[in-house]
């Protein structure tokens, strides 16, 4: 189904300085220089240790509870009348989402770097739940960031946070929103190098994060292409997920680049309409750039300043992306849509009602796609979505919309 | 000569160290801004950093962000900045101006066009926080085109090998960002710094300039005697924002801050520098 603009080595990506094509790299102030030569130092060396591969792997099998199923949404599926729907069920994981791949990951590297403190930035709070619940079962001090809005419509979670003994900043500069967050995070960071791990929750930011974050989070595709195999005898036709930095996304189809048969749909929040402005498309209405450490695309005004997101979803409200995300799409590896806030708070319910799954917000974006795109496939065709997170954070927010206070 | 290389010799003769002071451009008005270069360099400043502001300064404490924000909600974007620069060169030709900012802007302008407009108006030097030199040679090599110094930041965390690279990326001068943090934190121990600087001497002949954690007259003679240049900001800033509806009073303050210390780095040089030849 998609069309690769060239033949690619996909284990020469990212490069030796995190290049994927002209996007990632690393563009932080010199103090961190020194800190991220470190930790990609740990991470090259840990990925290869069978010792740390298996305290992995015994971790996600007990305290996340790996692998997640791969469930046939039939009755979603046959209401559609085209493809098969599967979805990957990241939602049941401990803590309800994708996130504590990564941060159970990140969290044994903090360990053996000997670091005591962890701090992280989130957006919907999911990321900050999964850094609080790593970081109480290792007994380290865990300090998050959270743009002051976020905490208003995240509520749920910031409690959850504060009960696992993590420290929630209100981040009260820009937009108070995650990529407020993430500024806070990179300044606490540059002045406790020292002591603190800094778990970026996503799979953007300086090198390595980009390639690390999704090194953990491809336990997703790995399992899911495996599952879809033993259940079908074949490979999926597509996957869909998410795109907000594009953790969840990477995850379901890294494990999948070589498979040229697999088509991957990454979905942004379009807010309220990719022509009111007032959205968090990057990849469908943005252009390169550099914030945050990489170089990728980014929602900017005409001189270079990174404008406002909007998204129901706090999780996807986010001025940039992933740079793999930006070379994917530039290679025509990939191809990215948006849904609206409306289309996707419609796919919300009609999960809901359908399969007996209550997903998040920022799932529901790639739900609200499939809700098009199934239909004008066959059924003897297939597709995945990751069902990254599940939606109870979001009862409020959707509960006010139909004018209950919970 | 550079106008940078030509000052750092002036006082390197006369046994002086520079002071640098930095403000954000635009902040409060776009209109205050060049009057205030004027007064600092007639307060005593050598040289003068002008920040170009930036939605996202992640390397910036909480004082230069603010100031951002406020420059930005007045208007000035990046163009403004170098037509900033080109009044100020009206009246003053000699004082070496050096931009110090963020990436994107120059990359949504264009490096090229960046380069020769930076250079058309009167830029000396251009020192991107966000730029280590790793990823920094399409930008360099414009800007070294241009007749602009691009300047580097080099900090407490870096390694020697990593110092090498900087000292040979770097032209004008070295930034030797004091202490491990954003710009106006916490203060800095003068007695480490000056093992540091020898460290760094003995790798490059550039000048080199502290800054980060310079909050009064005092921290600024220490610094005096073991570096040969002073970097003054977030002191500075905070004026502005205690005087944002007073520019006027901002100016007089900013001066005020400049002069003294401008009189106590000379006179903590005076007090330990061997009699001038």
């Amino acid at each position: 189904m998609s069309e690769l603009k060239q033949a690619v080595d996909w284990a020469a990506f990212p490069d030796a300085r995190g290049h994927f094509g002209p996007y990632g790299g690393r563009f932080v102030a010199e103090t961190l220089m020194g800190a991220l030569d470190e930790l990609q130092a740990v991470y090259e060396k840990y990925m290869q240790d069978p010792e740390f591969l298996a305290e992995l792997d015994t971790d996600f099998k007990q305290f996340v509870g790996r692998p997640s199923p791969l469930y046939h949404a039939e009755r979603l599926s046959r209401e559609l009348g085209g493809a098969q729907v599967y979805l990957k069920r990241e939602d049941l994981n401990h803590t309800g989402a994708h996130k504590v791949n990564n941060t159970i990951g990140q969290a044994l590297l903090a360990k053996r770097l000997g670091k005591t403190r962890i701090i992280a930035e989130t957006g919907a709070g999911q990321h900050g739940v999964a850094t609080a619940t790593v970081a109480a079962r290792l007994g380290l001090e865990c300090v998050v960031y959270m743009g002051a809005e976020d905490i208003q419509r995240q509520s749920p979670n910031v409690y959850r946070m504060r009960l696992l003994g993590a420290d929630v900043v209100a981040v009260k500069s820009g937009s108070r929103t995650l990529k407020d967050a993430l500024n806070e995070a990179m300044r606490d960071w540059v002045t406790n190098v020292d002591d603190t791990f800094y778990i970026i929750g996503t799979v953007a930011g300086p090198h390595p994060y980009p390639a690390m974050v999704r090194d953990f989070q491809s336990i997703i595709g790995r399992e899911a292409r495996a599952q879809h195999l033993e259940m079908t005898g074949r490979l999926p036709d597509a996957l869909v997920a998410c795109v907000g930095g594009g953790s969840n996304a990477i995850g379901l189809f890294h494990p999948f680049l070589s498979d040229e048969s697999v088509a991957m749909i990454g979905v942004e929040a379009g807010g309220e309409g990719i022509a009111s402005g007032r959205h968090s498309a990057p990849l469908c209405a943005g252009r390169p750039g550099v914030l945050h450490g990489n170089r990728t695309y980014l929602m900017e005004d005409d001189d270079g300043q990174i404008i406002a997101t909007h998204s129901i979803s706090a999780g996807l409200d986010y001025p940039g992306v992933g740079p793999e995300h930006s070379w994917l799409k530039d290679i025509g590896r990939a191809t990215y849509v948006s849904v609206t806030d409306e289309e996707a708070l419609r796919a919300f319910h009609r999960m809901t009602r359908t399969e007996g799954i209550i997903p998040a917000l920022e799932t529901s974006h790639a739900i609200a796609h499939v809700l098009d795109l199934a239909p004008q496939m066959r059924p003897d065709q297939s597709l995945i979505i990751n069902l990254s997170g599940r939606g109870d954070k979001d009862l409020n927010t959707v509960a006010r919309l139909e004018g209950i206070e919970l | 000569m550079s106008r940078i290389a030509k000052r750092f010799a002036e006082t390197r003769a006369s046994g002086r160290a520079a002071l640098i002071p930095y403000v954000t451009a635009g902040d409060p008005a776009p209109d205050v801004t060049v009057p205030l270069l004027h007064d600092l360099v007639a307060a005593g400043a050598d040289l003068l950093e002008l920040g170009v502001p930036f939605s996202d300064p992640m390397a910036d404490g909480p004082v230069i962000q603010l100031a951002c924000e406020r420059s930005l909600a007045a208007g000035t974007r990046l163009r403004d900045v170098l037509a900033m620069v080109r009044e100020f060169r009206e009246k003053d030709s000699d004082t070496p101006v050096v931009l110090m900012g963020y990436l994107n802007p120059v990359e949504r302008m264009g490096a090229e066009v960046f380069a020769q407009a930076a250079a058309e108006a009167g830029v000396d030097g251009v020192l991107m926080v966000d730029l280590p030199p790793e990823e920094s040679s399409d930008l360099t090599g414009l800007l070294d085109r241009a007749g602009i110094d691009p300047i580097f930041l080099v900090a407490p965390t870096t390694s020697e090998s990593r110092l090498r690279h900087v000292a040979a990326a770097a032209r004008g001068f070295i930034y030797y960002v004091s202490l491990k943090g954003v710009t106006g934190a916490q203060s800095l121990d003068p007695a480490a710094l000056g093992a540091r600087l020898e460290a760094i001497r003995a790798i490059s002949e550039l000048p080199l300039g502290v800054g980060f954690g310079i909050r009064d007259a005092a921290t600024a003679a220490a610094v005096a005697e073991v570096a040969d240049a002073v970097v003054v900001g977030s002191a500075i800033v905070r004026l502005a924002e205690q005087h944002l509806d007073a520019p006027e009073q901002f100016r007089a303050a900013a001066a005020a801050l400049a002069r003294e210390m401008r009189s106590a780095m000379d006179a903590a040089r005076a007090d330990t520098a061997p009699a001038a030849v």
